[in-house]
């Protein structure tokens, strides 16, 4: 047992059976029976480090949060949390975690926000005085200071959220997990969140993050490491300068297209290049390509003179996470076409 | 040291919790109406009835007592049994049990914020009825009525957190549940007539339901001339209510312990809209 790692995971996996009226497609075709959400993940998370989970909607984020919680069991494999077995122990993972998720929709509605946070802090035995204290430097810190005698049910939805945010951070937990904090909110809002995550673990070097999101660009910022998850895998796990750097030798192309007249077909060519995703833009076709040599282009742009179709724009990028993933799965980070 | 540390974090879990039911249940206007002016109605009805059968007039203090506890049964069926339920439906289930705290505490919580928000109903039906029919009580003994009173709560609030417990991995088959209960006990508990009229068997399986036994006991204690309609001698009832509130927590910790456990593994605990 290492104290130093904060979450380690060895061949996790996490599969759903789901009853069989659940399962069955509306055409009639054969149920399916099972859901594997999460398939033999291996992960270490050190003490101290912001560790980021970037994967498209359905991908296991969620899955893995919850059993890494203690909410839901594995199915096969073992995980740690605190040096401690998330199966054999829970109760003891219990004290050593936090956790907020930006879909959450928890409090009581006749409550206030302070009543809402003072109730929290106090399954976590905070003196009420204590309790109170940092609830006030966090509401401030979220913007909500002006709304602690409000009842949450009179809240925004974003509101609500930025209050939950400020609950995962209450009792100071060692391990924090959030679960797309940013989720739904106004850029000025994410950033001012992602800002206080910063600082937060800034102020103490044993604090520990684990952090899910589908935006690439809150995993780049903010995140001392990245784990790549599509389909309930692991397909890489680095710095996000290092998981970039992986595609130095190829390049980011970014294509606008007009008079295209079979799309599909073109894009089944151009995957031959490399891997790539195709958005509809303002009326024109927008093609981002990862190309695997610079020489490509000149090919990517024969084929699109061939479909008949006429180039309006052309960017060279840098790589991005997206490009990233995008090179792993051959889609995009948002599922398919973005 | 630890030990300590642990019974403090137990009892502010409790208060912490019990402190939202307590305020919650108040901030709802309606409760006046709901709570207090309905039950009212009804009591005023078997008020009426035994009246015009010229029952003795100690059946008017008897139905007014029937129509207070009412109000603990509405609770603990609508509020505490389908309490975990709604607290997956509405996303608060997933705080409590990261949380590292006791469950049973948090339990616990609930019930002792509903029974002090209903303590609060039952006292305004007790009073209003008492005045309106002038009820005359002769208290014989009243450590003992404390005693009974006390015990029927903590059996009657122990049943609903086995209920809710039992409730956790229900879909909306809670609410139903709920409705299919409250008339069926309405009857067996003896709410409104003496238990004993149901013959001894019915009466027997009825004591299952805290009330039944805590109301004939208090019944007794209150007023004297009633002991002809009484169930079973006070000192029994008072050992049943203990032995019920007994089992009632256990099977609540053990049923809490269960569920979670099956939840955990089927991926249920905190899935919504089952
Ligand atoms: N309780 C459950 N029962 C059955 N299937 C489930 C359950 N929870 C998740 N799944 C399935 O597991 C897979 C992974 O879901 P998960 O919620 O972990 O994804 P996610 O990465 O969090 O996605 P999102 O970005 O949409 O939140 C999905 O296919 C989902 O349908
Ligand atoms: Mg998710």
């Amino acid at each position: 047992m290492s104290m130093s790692l904060a979450v380690k995971t060895e061949n996790l996996g996490r599969v759903f059976r789901l009853k069989r009226r659940e399962g069955k497609t509306p055409r009639g075709e054969p149920a399916r029976k099972e859901v594997v959400a999460l398939s033999g993940v291996d992960l270490e998370v050190p003490a101290g480090e912001l560790f980021g989970v970037l994967g498209p909607n359905g991908a296991g984020k969620t899955t893995l949060i919850k059993v890494l919680n203690t909410l839901l069991s594995p199915t096969s494999g073992r995980a740690r949390v605190a040096g401690v077995d998330v199966c054999e122990n829970p109760a003891e993972v219990r004290r050593h975690i936090g956790v907020v998720s930006g879909g959450e929709t928890s409090g009581y509605g006749l409550l206030t926000v302070e009543e809402n946070l003072w109730m929290f802090t106090q399954f976590y035995g905070l003196s009420s005085r204590e309790g109170k204290r940092r609830i006030a430097y966090l509401l401030d810190i979220v913007g909500l200071a002006d709304r602690a005698k409000t009842k949450i049910y009179h809240l925004s939805t974003g509101m609500r959220q930025k209050m939950n945010f400020a609950r995962g951070f209450l009792t100071d937990p060692e391990i924090l997990f959030l679960d797309e904090p940013t989720l739904g909110l106004d850029v000025q809002t994410s950033r001012l969140l992602r800002d206080f995550v910063r600082r937060w673990m800034e102020e103490q070097r044993e604090r520990t993050i684990l952090l899910t999101t589908h935006y690439m660009q809150e995993a780049d910022e903010l995140c001392g490491r990245v784990a790549i998850i599509d389909q309930g895998t692991i397909l890489a796990c680095d710095r996000p300068a290092a998981l970039k750097r992986k595609l130095q030798g190829s390049s980011a192309v970014r294509l606008q297209l007009v008079g295209v007249e079979d799309p599909q077909g073109l894009a089944e060519r151009l995957r031959e290049l490399g891997a790539l995703t195709l958005s509809e833009v303002d009326g024109h076709l927008e093609v981002d390509l990862i190309l695997e040599r610079d020489n490509a282009i000149q090919r990517a742009l024969g084929m699109v003179g061939e479909s008949g179709g006429e180039i309006v724009g052309l960017q060279k990028r840098e790589p991005t996470l997206e490009d990233v993933f995008i090179a792993l799965v051959g889609r995009g980070l948002s599922g398919e076409g973005r | 040291m630890r030990l300590r540390r642990e019974g403090a974090l137990f009892l502010r879990t409790v208060i912490g919790r019990a402190y939202p039911r307590m305020v919650g249940l108040q901030r709802e206007k309606s409760w006046l109406v709901f709570d207090v002016l309905l039950p009212l109605l009804q009591v005023s009805a078997f008020v009426f009835i035994y009246r015009a059968v010229q029952a003795p007039p100690e059946f008017t203090g008897f139905v007014v007592l029937g129509g207070a506890m009412t109000a603990y049964w509405m609770n603990v069926l609508w509020n505490m049994a389908s309490q975990l339920y709604w607290e997956k439906e509405t996303g608060n289930l997933e705080i409590y049990m990261v949380a590292p705290t006791s469950r049973m505490a948090i339990l616990l919580g609930m019930a002792l914020g509903g029974m002090v928000a209903t303590t609060v109903r039952a006292a305004a039906v007790l009073i209003l009825g008492t005045l309106l029919f002038r009820v005359e009580i002769a208290l014989t003994d009243a450590p003992a009525l404390v005693g009974v009173f006390l015990l029927t709560l903590v059996a009657l609030y122990g049943m609903g957190m086995l209920l809710s417990s039992l409730y956790l991995l229900f879909g909306r088959e809670a609410w139903h549940m709920s409705n299919l209960l409250q008339e069926p006990v309405y009857l067996l508990s003896g709410l409104y007539f003496p238990v004993r009229s149901l013959g001894a068997w019915a009466a027997a399986g009825a004591s299952l339901i805290p009330m039944t036994l805590g109301l004939d006991a208090m019944r007794q204690l209150l007023f004297p001339a009633m002991t002809d309609f009484a169930f079973l001698p006070v000192h029994y009832e008072l050992a049943i209510l203990g032995g019920l509130s007994i089992l009632f927590v256990g099977g609540a910790r053990w049923a809490l312990a269960y569920m979670e456990g099956v939840a955990r593994r089927q991926g249920r605990l905190t899935v919504r809209g089952q």
